[in-house]
């Protein structure tokens, strides 16, 4: 009998689902994680999982884990000390970063740039150039670049890039420097642009690499040190590391290309959500995940995330695929203000974190926040009517804080409690509308799944204010994740750059190249050992109207190009046009990136299934409950979500309660259990 | 006669209070509808001057035609005033020609939109964006001459008129102005791309008054409106002296070896209202560089940088308009008689910044920038290659942002809103040329507590015979230096050729051949420090000679910093250089412009290469500058 094991590391828990690949039976273990050493929070919660589910942890074959290494690298500073080596002339690729400043007209006048990840004194300039069809225009100086590799070596640097220009089209001569590093500097790893992310515009290709190389170290030994700990225990278990386009990469993949890992927590969830939404019947969906800081969301359809060609991380954005997730600074933490000279109300996207928090915690904070805006409501009841956790909620404290907004808006303080919630959800929505209708997406034809936190809180009123319906509450908002980890496969891909208006290629010729790619991506999953049987192949390639600087990745089968040429693409990049931009043009077409990517089998889980019930809740009523809806105080219920049985219906308003997360149901709407203990909301 | 609004249901809007929690969506959703039409434009057209350097700018109005978001102020009152005809459901309006729309846009380049918003038979908003096309004919590839006379030889000239009426595009009409571009494919696409954002505004617009109803739609703008008017009476109040203020700049020739150009500015408040006067400005140039200037843009100049540098959080728009007064006397440089040349008015429109940062922080040194980019010069390359193909390039150039109360200037970066460089991959793949050096220059930023960015070096090699065109300033005149700062470097344009020989180019030409393996170095200019570089702390400077921004003789010359061969800093060395140079230098003024106009002329020749351009001769018609009276009347008369 055979496991695999999904884990996800957050903060404060660690989360693990053991699914029997056979029987698709899952078992889940929740442990305190272990920021020092997270692979013994990791083996805790293994030990306890196992145990649940009487087997020993020797039977786990495969082991998938999202981790969030590479994201906090970024985010706290504590990446490598990069060297980087570019072409003469080019030495401040990253400090000239194309010249942008952001902000509006003016913006300048506050805008500090912040250092690049390869600090300009660790650049050096190889004596070389490829012209931008691939031909040599100048040979490289080896024996100048071995001496200036060697002065590099003195400065200690713990890994280096080497990111040449049109190395897109040749990357010849960054492999010779390879080699040389690799006799100069052994033990400093090295990443080349052609090797991370083989696509034009230098700029792009550069800060990518570099974030490779910066992330490496850290990534490096949090992963080998995971393996080894895991094989201590469970002899030849395989470990992968879910990548940020919520694919999955061995360890050795991940090693090499952690810039691939910058959303890999986020994907986690978007991954998650998919598996339960695909449980509960549905294709369609926006991700919602809200937590104390910030709001993710991303847009799910027909049971794929969308992707994008981009990651960014804090002030950091690279050309690596992820899924399309879009963050605001608003969650529960975020601060309320209102600036003394237009007196708006704003809320956030300063947050009050996890200390000294929102005042109704009684942590010190005293700035008015999200929460205590709920808790000012009923939203969040405080006292000793909190079911488990150790937080205890001071309605006073929230009532004081949010108090310093009515008082200057001149509103009672539910008034300006109720003011905080509809601006911060309406900062959430402008999110959901960026994945959405933005992209030519109409939010009715989509679920809204939310979790994370505050997710449940707010996810009723986000859905009222994009149609999208039903409001999907999953049962364990905190398991999603490993969840996710645990449902997702293998998956690697190959790309090329390879710019041709389409009359001046062939199907044939295009054909080729593509089956190269599959060939080339393949042999991840082929090292893998999974056998080809399991192995599906899809392929993209970016297109644009010869001259314009737009990209548009078509998906297709590489039959309809053997069969009817290059115009099966071509016809659907005019389809996608029109819809995102209402036209489409006659202006010849042209082929920018080609990629092949091969996936594995995903694992077969079934979901755990609640108990049936009739549609009467009360068994779960804890008791009345006062919350402020529409302008007054509303007569509603508590419920204890762990008594809820499949067929129940919840009328609002409604508050219910779990561990992890609360549920606000609003007037007007009633929330479903499904067989698998989901709360689907939909207007009554 | 203005323009007839026609609307079939004709309604008066009723202006109901509204919540601050329901303004505050409100202006959210407009913030986010403006933001779309910027990405819909950006992904959607062609000429690389819109779609990577993002030279375009969207506005949404209210029913009066006032900006609520944007960022270069409502035209739509100019164009109200002088077009004659109806505005109706359906119409969306096309110009090119700053002349019809009082300024609205300022050279032929730059195509404007505008759509009236129709809801339920009555007009509810308008939505109008402008972006710089890469050529509309004329004389020159790229249409921007520097040697033009008239405006009649840049370009094809499009007074306001209906390309769509009743939602039906005119193709006849869009066709002959095709016919008249060097590049027609691309403006065919740039247009759609216009049209395309446009429709999104109003969609978004719509939207709102649906889902809040047209009332609370109406209102949330008039409040909006109302909103900005306090804050920016409250800044005016506390950062504008009763007492007048002048500032001075100058554009430095003509591309007709006439210069330098005066730019000035008085500015004073009286009670809420503060006055800007440009009387002792310079009369219109015969050649191109003229800048038609529109008050009510240069009022959302104003209201935009005041608030950058004041309070950035505020939100801006047209609601402080009637707390501003501007003159500009006509028959100057910036309100130029047609038909004088205009298409190479972005000297005057950057240097147009510096004048006003100068004028707003002389008063308020603490806030006050120095000199930066103040310009987007351009380059242009085009001919036939070996195989009888048309290429044409046009590109922007990037400088150094200023040394600022904030900071650093960031070296080789752009001063105008989301603008970024092709990469030059992209350039190479398309076009004959490789670009070689792409770096910005040691030392160039003028030295500082904060250091002004560098400038930037760009070396095209040339790999087809050809013509190139170039536009730059700042040549004669210094990126000045504030509060103890010294002056940025200036710029430079250097054409090496194939068979060795060398020359230095000016700033402004026009067809100037290449030959095939020439090479052009286009340096721009630093921006100028500011704060006094002795007080710079010493291990900054070290970092920077590390890095290459700054050399260890530029270190020890302008910073007073000594450093050992490892970039350690001498501490002993240091303090005791900079006590000498500060004692030789003595007091410092609150501006260094690197000498007077007189001196710099003298210095012209041995410094730059180039002989010092000749005193401008202005239109014989032209014999002093209307009183600052005689423009307000002049003003009251095309209203």
């Amino acid at each position: 009998m055979s496991y695999r094991l999904g884990v996800d590391v957050g903060g404060t828990f660690t989360d693990l689902i053991l699914v029997n690949e056979k029987t698709g039976d899952f078992f889940s273990a929740k442990v305190p994680s272990t920021p020092h050493d997270s692979s013994i929070g990791v083996l805790n919660g293994i030990e306890r999982v196992c145990k649940t589910a009487g087997i020993d942890p020797t039977q786990i074959t495969h082991v998938m884990h999202g981790t969030t290494v590479a994201t906090n690298t970024i985010l706290t500073h504590s990446g490598a000390k990069v060297g980087l080596v570019t072409t003469q002339g080019y030495r401040q690729v990253l400090q000239i970063a194309r010249s942008f400043v952001p902000g509006g007209l003016g913006g300048w006048v506050i805008y500090n740039k912040s250092l690049p990840l390869a600090p300009l004194a660790l650049t050096i300039e190889a004596d070389e150039r490829v012209g931008a069809r691939g031909e040599v225009v100048r040979k490289l100086n080896k024996a100048r670049l071995a001496r200036d590799l060697r002065a590099l070596r003195k400065k200690n640097i713990e890994a280096l890039t080497v990111s040449l220009i049109n190395s897109f089209a040749n990357p010849a001569h960054e492999r010779e420097i390879a080699k040389i590093a690799a006799k100069e500097m052994p033990g400093v790893p090295v990443s080349l642009s052609s090797d991370v992310v083989p696509e034009m515009q230098e700029y792009e290709r550069t800060v990518t690499t570099v974030a490779n190389s910066y992330v490496s170290p850290k990534v490096s030994k949090y992963v080998r040190n995971l393996q080894r700990e895991l094989k201590r225990r469970m002899n030849d278990v395989q470990l992968h590391v879910l990548r940020s386009d919520g694919g999955l990469a061995s360890a050795k993949a991940a090693e090499a290309y952690p810039v691939n890992l910058l959303m890999s927590g986020p994907a986690g969830g978007v991954s998650g959500a998919i598996w339960v939404a695909t449980q509960a019947g549905f294709r369609n969906l926006l991700t919602f995940d809200m937590g104390g800081t910030s709001t993710d969301v991303a847009l799910v359809q027909d049971g794929k995330a969308q992707l994008r060609r981009e990651t960014s991380v804090h002030d950091v954005t690279v050309r690596a695929s992820s899924v399309d997730v879009r963050t605001v600074g608003a969650g529960g933490g975020s601060i309320a203000h209102v600036p003394e000279i237009t007196k708006a109300l704003r809320v956030g996207p300063e947050s009050a974190g996890a200390a000294p928090g929102p005042a109704a915690y009684n942590k010190g904070g005293t700035l008015p926040t999200v929460t205590d805006a709920n808790v000012v409501l009923g939203y969040l009841p405080s006292g000793e009517v909190r079911l488990g956790g150790d937080m205890v909620i001071r309605r006073d404290l929230a009532e004081k804080a949010v108090m310093q907004i009515a008082s200057a808006l001149k509103l009672s303080v539910k008034q300006a409690a109720a003011g905080i919630i509809d601006i911060v959800n309406e900062n959430m929505y402008g999110a959901l509308r960026l994945v959405s209708v933005e992209k030519g997406f109409d939010p009715r034809d989509f679920a809204l799944m939310a979790f994370g936190g505050a997710g449940p809180l707010h996810a009723n009123a986000l859905g009222k204010l994009s149609s999208a319906w039903p409001v999907i509450i999953p049962p364990g908002p905190g398991v999603l994740c490993a969840q996710g980890d645990a449902t997702t496969s293998v998956r690697d891909e190959a790309s090329r750059t390879y710019i041709r208006p389409f009359s001046k290629t062939s199907p044939k010729e295009v054909s080729k190249i593509f089956r190269q790619l599959a060939a080339q991506a393949a042999k991840t999953l082929d090292q893998e050992g999974i056998p080809q049987a399991e192995q599906s192949t899809s392929y993209e390639v970016d297109i644009r109207y010869h001259g314009q600087g737009l990209l548009l990745t078509v998906d297709f089968e590489i039959e309809e190009i053997e069969k009817r040429g290059l115009d099966a693409i071509g016809g659907k990049f005019d389809d996608i046009h029109r819809q995102l931009f209402t036209f489409a043009l006659t202006e010849e077409k042209e082929l920018v990136n080609l990629r092949a990517v091969v996936q594995g089998k995903p694992a077969a889980v079934r979901a755990l299934r609640v108990e049936k019930g009739k549609s009467d809740p009360s068994a779960a009523r804890l008791g009345e409950h006062m919350v402020y809806v529409e302008g007054r105080d509303q007569k509603g219920a508590l419920y204890d979500r762990s008594k809820l049985k499949s067929g129940n219906v919840v009328k609002g308003p409604a508050v219910v309660l779990q561990m992890d997360t609360t549920t606000l149901i609003l007037p007007g709407h009633v929330g479903r259990v499904d067989d698998f203990g989901n709360i689907l909301i939909t207007p009554e | 006669m203005p323009a007839r609004i026609v609307e079939t249901k004709p309604r008066a809007f009723k202006r109901v209070k509204i919540d601050p929690i329901t303004l505050d969506i409100i202006e959210n959703a407009m913030l986010n509808a403006r933001f779309e039409m910027d990405a819909v434009l950006f992904r959607t057209a062609m000429s690389p001057g819109i779609r990577e350097q993002h030279d375009e700018f969207p506005m949404i109005a209210n029913v009066d035609g006032k900006m609520v978001v944007g960022q270069f102020g409502s035209f739509i009152y100019g164009f109200k005033s002088a077009y004659d005809g109806t505005i109706e459901e359906g119409d969306m309006f096309l110009t090119t020609d700053p002349y019809s729309c009082n300024g609205a846009v300022s050279h032929i380049n730059d195509w404007l939109l505008l759509r009236p918003i129709f809801k339920d038979g009555r007009l509810i908003a308008y939505a109008a964006m402008f972006g710089h096309m890469t050529d509309v004919g004329g004389k020159v590839p790229g249409s921007l001459p520097t040697d033009a006379r008239q405006i009649f030889e840049e370009g094809i000239r499009v007074p306001p008129i209906k390309i769509f009426k009743n939602d039906v595009l005119q193709e006849d009409v869009l066709n002959l102005i095709l016919h008249n571009c060097r590049l027609p494919h691309w403006n065919r696409s740039d247009f759609n791309a216009i049209v395309a954002a446009i429709r999104t505004a109003e969609k978004r617009v719509i939207e709102m008054a649906s889902r809040f109803g047209d009332d609370v739609y109406y209102s949330a703008l008039e409040e909006l409106l109302d909103r900005n008017r306090r804050a920016m009476a409250h800044l005016i109040k506390t950062t504008v002296p009763t007492k007048k203020q002048f500032f001075e700049d100058y554009i430095c020739d003509d591309g007709m070896g006439m210069g330098p150009y005066k730019l000035r500015c008085a500015m004073w408040r009286e009670g809420e209202k503060v006055i800007f006067d440009f009387d002792g400005t310079d009369p219109q140039s015969i050649s191109s560089v003229n800048f038609y200037l529109n008050e009510e843009m240069f009022k959302m100049f104003c209201g935009v940088y005041m608030i950058m540098v004041f309070d950035p959080k505020i939100m801006f728009n047209d609601g402080f308009y009637d707390l501003m007064e501007v003159h500009i006397p006509e028959g100057t440089l910036l309100k130029p008689r047609e038909p004088a040349a205009l298409s190479c008015r972005t000297h005057a429109l950057g240097r147009l910044f510096d004048v006003l940062g100068g004028l707003l922080g002389q008063g308020n040194p603490a806030f006050l920038n120095a000199a930066g980019f103040s310009d987007s010069p351009h380059f242009m390359y085009s001919g036939y290659d070996k195989n009888g193909e048309w290429y044409q390039l046009y590109q922007i150039g990037f400088g150094g942002v200023p040394g600022r109360p904030f900071g650093d200037g960031p070296d080789g970066h752009s001063m105008w809103p989301s603008f970024t460089n092709v990469p030059n991959e992209f350039v190479e793949s398309y076009f004959p040329l490789r670009i070689e050096n792409y770096e910005t220059i040691p030392d160039s930023g003028g030295a500082g507590k904060h250091r002004g960015g560098n400038a930037l070096r760009v070396g095209y090699r040339f790999l087809e015979n050809g013509e190139v065109s170039i536009h730059d300033d700042r040549w004669l005149t210094y990126p000045w230096g504030v509060n103890g700062g010294t002056p940025g470097q200036r710029s430079r344009k250097e054409l090496r050729r194939k068979d060795g020989t060398s020359e230095i180019l000016p700033s402004k030409c026009d067809r100037i051949p290449v030959k095939e393996g020439d090479l052009l170095y286009f340096d721009t200019w630093g921006g100028g420090g500011w704060g006094d570089p002795f007080e710079r702390d010493p291990a900054q400077v070290a970092f920077d000679v590390e890095a290459g921004l700054v050399t260890a003789a530029g270190a020890r010359k302008n910073y007073g910093v000594v450093l050992s061969k490892d970039f350690a800093v001498d501490e002993k060395a240091t303090s005791a250089l900079r006590a000498r140079e500060k004692k030789k230098r003595g007091r410092t003024g609150i501006f260094n412009f690197g000498g007077s106009i007189a001196e710099l002329k003298k210095r012209c020749k041995a410094e730059t290469g180039l002989s010092p351009p000749r005193q401008p001769e202005f239109p014989r018609w032209v014999k002093s500058t209307k009183s600052p009276k005689a423009a307000r009347k002049s003003r009251r008369k095309t209203a």
